[in-house]
């Protein structure tokens, strides 16, 4: 009754609207919705919390509050902590550092290396920025950067010669990750068209090459590279085994982009073909203007997860004795200094792979989001 | 209007410009070209391997092999075994972590796929940063960090921790169970077991037609279940429990009976396992999210309870969608296990690729034993997968 009257009091359609339940929004409606919603949720919301609980703060304790970050040897940083081992060893890395960054590369020409990391920023900026002015000229740089690059680090033409043995630590594996990913995608492209070619024979070196590839594992190619391959050359010629490496890296992740890129030319109608049969255009030039524009479009998210891929395979070289960054880490370890600060390398070295490869996802997904939207009616 | 005579070039020009003798001779070159490179490598080895004094045989499989492996759980190996015998048990021991990680990798792919798509904000935010930590850090990193974990933070066999019960121990030796003793009378049980299975499948056959036909419907788990459970355990106590368990004790340095499953493994398992679980777990949940809601609250009106939607609409849409890459994942998983030898647990790569390859020096050989084996597993799994696509496409209208 009372709240007839409550309402009696306003002209139909005049009454003001009430504040939504307090119970409803903010952040208490927020915490009812999306943790304690029901018995089941209250439930798992208290077990996760425990687990955060159990893990989170013994973790950033060790690797943030009681770690020590200079120090001479593990013993003085045992010494500096309340309990040995309670904290991490952060001074391990930062004086292996600039080994881990540059390898054993001559100190004086190290200057080549750091030229050669901008020019990689800005080529990547270059093919990934959309409404940058010139857009030609960069990608036409972005091209060109392997093999700029290339003759900064190696030498030659006028710069001092640098052994490739010298190369080791994020150089080398940034070397193996810009190498396979520039080489594999044209290589790729040919194989998923090889593929899906009309040519018996050409389809089927292209078809065995490709389930070669897939059906082994990675490793036993660097095997292949570097215990067999020289066997496979003429008699007396050797062969640099960086340059064996990155050929057999280059060649497996081909395998994976052609059949990335066979899946997004499957993904076209073949009314797209068949137009461009009726316009008369030759096999090439369909294939530049037409189907592989848009199949490469499709295909985008598949190759960048293949180049991510590639990117964290790049470790298993120190299998065969090269001495990446994990493989200089793990070099690093054996030194009676610093013996057993595993732990610490591990983590610094996961962290160093996941900035690199979470950038390169989250990448893609933004670029997937880009082309979703241009694809909807 | 004066025509311009036809031009006449000549003969190959006009073969070059017939689509189908272009295709003819693109083959044709391809080819020769191809078989000359093969040709010139073929010439290149037999040159090479001569000038070094070796020769191309499989023979050196019958050598004995030298070397010990110190984790053979299927087959008897010492080091005066052949190197044939060293590859079989680098097989079996591939297959062994391959196989266990498969399994491991699938339940906590599908835990933290379910996970993420929780109405819980907690949950699905620690299944992201889980999933997206991991799975953009090399699997080699995991193994090995996994492995450094296992070896330096687990106390030596002296101090193991009990984790069970007296019979359960975990030190850095590796992690020491009860393991079980067949007395005789345990070929009953198996044949229990086997039979068992068979009523329960004859039974849900039976039980389906009897649906079919009928309409009446009987509770077939709960009945298969029973079969399952009742036979064994009935044969088991008929036999006089002819099983016994091995209990694990401290004896020295060392654990003595009972199994081990040594660290290596266990790091190696673990590292496989969760790594490739965050790759099922994103698949996991494309294949739920690709079922549209249509689809349950269709099966909602025809009023099917909550289970039965999952059951019978949900569940065999999504595993169409799941089961390809799910397949690839297991070749991956497979293929990865061979990171196995950066750890020094004795898979197929690091026996016969690995060692067996140091001691003889047949490079060729062993490597193409290796890859063969590779192969064929993959050819196994991707046959298997176009199996169950081809099977899961007839239920398709």
């Amino acid at each position: 009754m009372a709240q007839n009257q409550a309402k009696q009091a306003y002209a139909a359609g005049a009454h003001p609207d009430l504040p939504p339940p307090v119970r409803t929004t903010g952040p208490v409606g927020w915490i009812r919705a999306n943790l304690l919603s029901s018995p089941l949720n209250i439930t798992l919301t208290l077990l996760s919390a425990w687990l955060l609980w159990s893990i989170v703060p013994p973790v950033l304790n060790w690797a943030l509050f009681d770690a020590i970050w200079s120090a001479t040897d593990r013993k003085d940083c045992w010494a500096q902590m309340d309990e040995p081992r309670a904290g991490a060893c952060w001074a391990f890395i930062r004086g292996s550092f600039r080994l881990f960054i540059y390898g054993w590369y001559p100190e004086p020409e190290r200057w080549r290396v750091n030229v050669a990391f901008v020019l990689l920023l800005l080529a990547i900026v270059g093919v990934l920025r959309d409404n940058l002015p010139g857009k030609k000229y960069w990608l036409w740089f972005a091209v060109a950067f392997p093999f700029i690059g290339a003759w900064l680090i190696v030498g030659g033409f006028g710069l001092t010669p640098v052994g490739t043995q010298k190369l080791g630590g994020i150089l080398l594996t940034v070397i193996i990750g810009v190498t396979g990913i520039t080489f594999s995608l044209p290589l790729g492209i040919a194989l998923a068209l090889g593929r899906r070619s009309k040519l018996p024979a050409l389809r089927a070196v292209c078809v065995i090459f490709i389930e070669f590839i897939r059906g082994v594992p990675l490793i036993t190619l660097l095997f292949v590279a570097s215990t067999m391959l020289t066997y496979f050359l003429p008699p007396g010629s050797t062969f640099d085994l960086l340059m064996r490496v990155l050929i057999m890296v280059t060649l497996f992740s081909a395998a994976y982009i052609a059949e990335v890129v066979r899946g997004g030319l499957q993904g076209l109608s073949s009314g797209q073909y068949e137009a461009a049969d009726s316009l008369g255009l030759t096999y090439w030039k369909a294939h530049r203007l037409i189907i592989l524009p848009q199949a490469l479009k499709i295909s985008i998210p598949g190759i960048v997860n293949t180049f991510i891929g590639l990117y964290k395979d790049s470790v298993l070289v120190l299998i065969i004795g090269m001495m990446d960054i994990l493989g200089l880490g793990r070099a690093r370890l054996n030194d009676p200094d610093w013996l057993g600060l595993a732990p610490e390398l591990y983590l610094f070295i996961a962290l160093f792979f996941f900035l690199c490869c979470f950038s390169m996802a989250r990448y893609s997904l933004s670029l997937e989001k880009k082309l979703e939207t241009g694809h909807a009616q | 209007m004066a025509q311009t005579p036809p031009s006449t070039p000549n003969f190959l020009l006009r073969l070059w410009r017939n689509e189908g003798s272009r295709g003819v001779i693109i083959q044709i070159v391809t080819m020769v070209v191809l078989f000359a490179l093969i040709a010139a490598i073929a010439r290149n080895v037999v040159v090479n391997l001569a000038e070094v004094g070796k020769e191309f045989s499989f023979g050196f499989l019958v050598w004995p092999a030298a070397y010990d492996i110190g984790f053979s759980p299927f087959i008897e190996y010492t080091n005066q075994s052949t190197h044939l015998r060293a590859a079989v048990v680098g097989l079996l021991n591939t297959l062994l972590v391959a196989v266990c990680g498969c399994v491991l990798a699938s339940v906590l792919g599908f835990a933290l796929g379910i996970m993420r798509l929780s109405s819980n904000w907690l949950v699905s935010k620690i299944s992201y940063v889980f999933v997206e930590f991991v799975r953009n850090v090399p699997v080699l990193i995991h193994i090995l960090a996994i492995y450094s974990l296992v070896v330096t933070l687990l106390p030596p066999a002296k101090k193991a921790i009990d984790v069970g019960a007296g019979a359960f121990f975990l030190s850095n030796r590796g992690f020491y169970t009860p393991s079980p003793v067949f007395e005789p009378g345990a070929g009953l049980v198996g044949i229990a077991i086997i039979l068992a299975i068979v009523i329960a499948v004859v039974f849900r056959r039976w039980a389906k037609r009897v649906q079919d036909q009928t309409g009446k419907a009987y509770p077939v788990f709960w009945i298969s279940a029973a079969i399952i459970i009742a036979l064994p355990g009935i044969a088991f106590l008929a036999a006089g429990m002819p099983l016994s368990w091995d209990i694990p004790a401290l004896k020295g340095f060392n654990f003595k009976g009972g199994m081990a499953i040594k660290p290596e493994f266990l790091a190696l398992c673990l590292a496989l396992s969760y790594y490739t679980a965050c790759f099922i777990s994103e698949i996991v949940r494309a294949g739920i999210l690709a079922i549209s809601r249509g689809q349950s609250e269709a099966a909602h009106a025809l009023g099917l309870q909550n289970n039965r939607t999952l059951q019978l609409i949900v569940i065999p849409q999504a595993l169409r969608v799941i089961v390809p890459p799910l397949c690839s994942q297991y070749l991956n998983l497979t293929k990865n296990s061979s990171l196995a030898i950066a750890i020094g647990y004795m898979d197929i790569t690091a026996t016969i690729g690995g060692i067996s390859l140091m001691q003889t020096g047949k490079e060729m050989e062993t490597m193409i034993i290796v890859m063969g084996v590779y192969l064929v597993i993959s050819l196994i799994i991707s046959s298997f997968m176009n199996w169950f696509n081809q099977r899961i496409k007839l239920t398709e209208r």
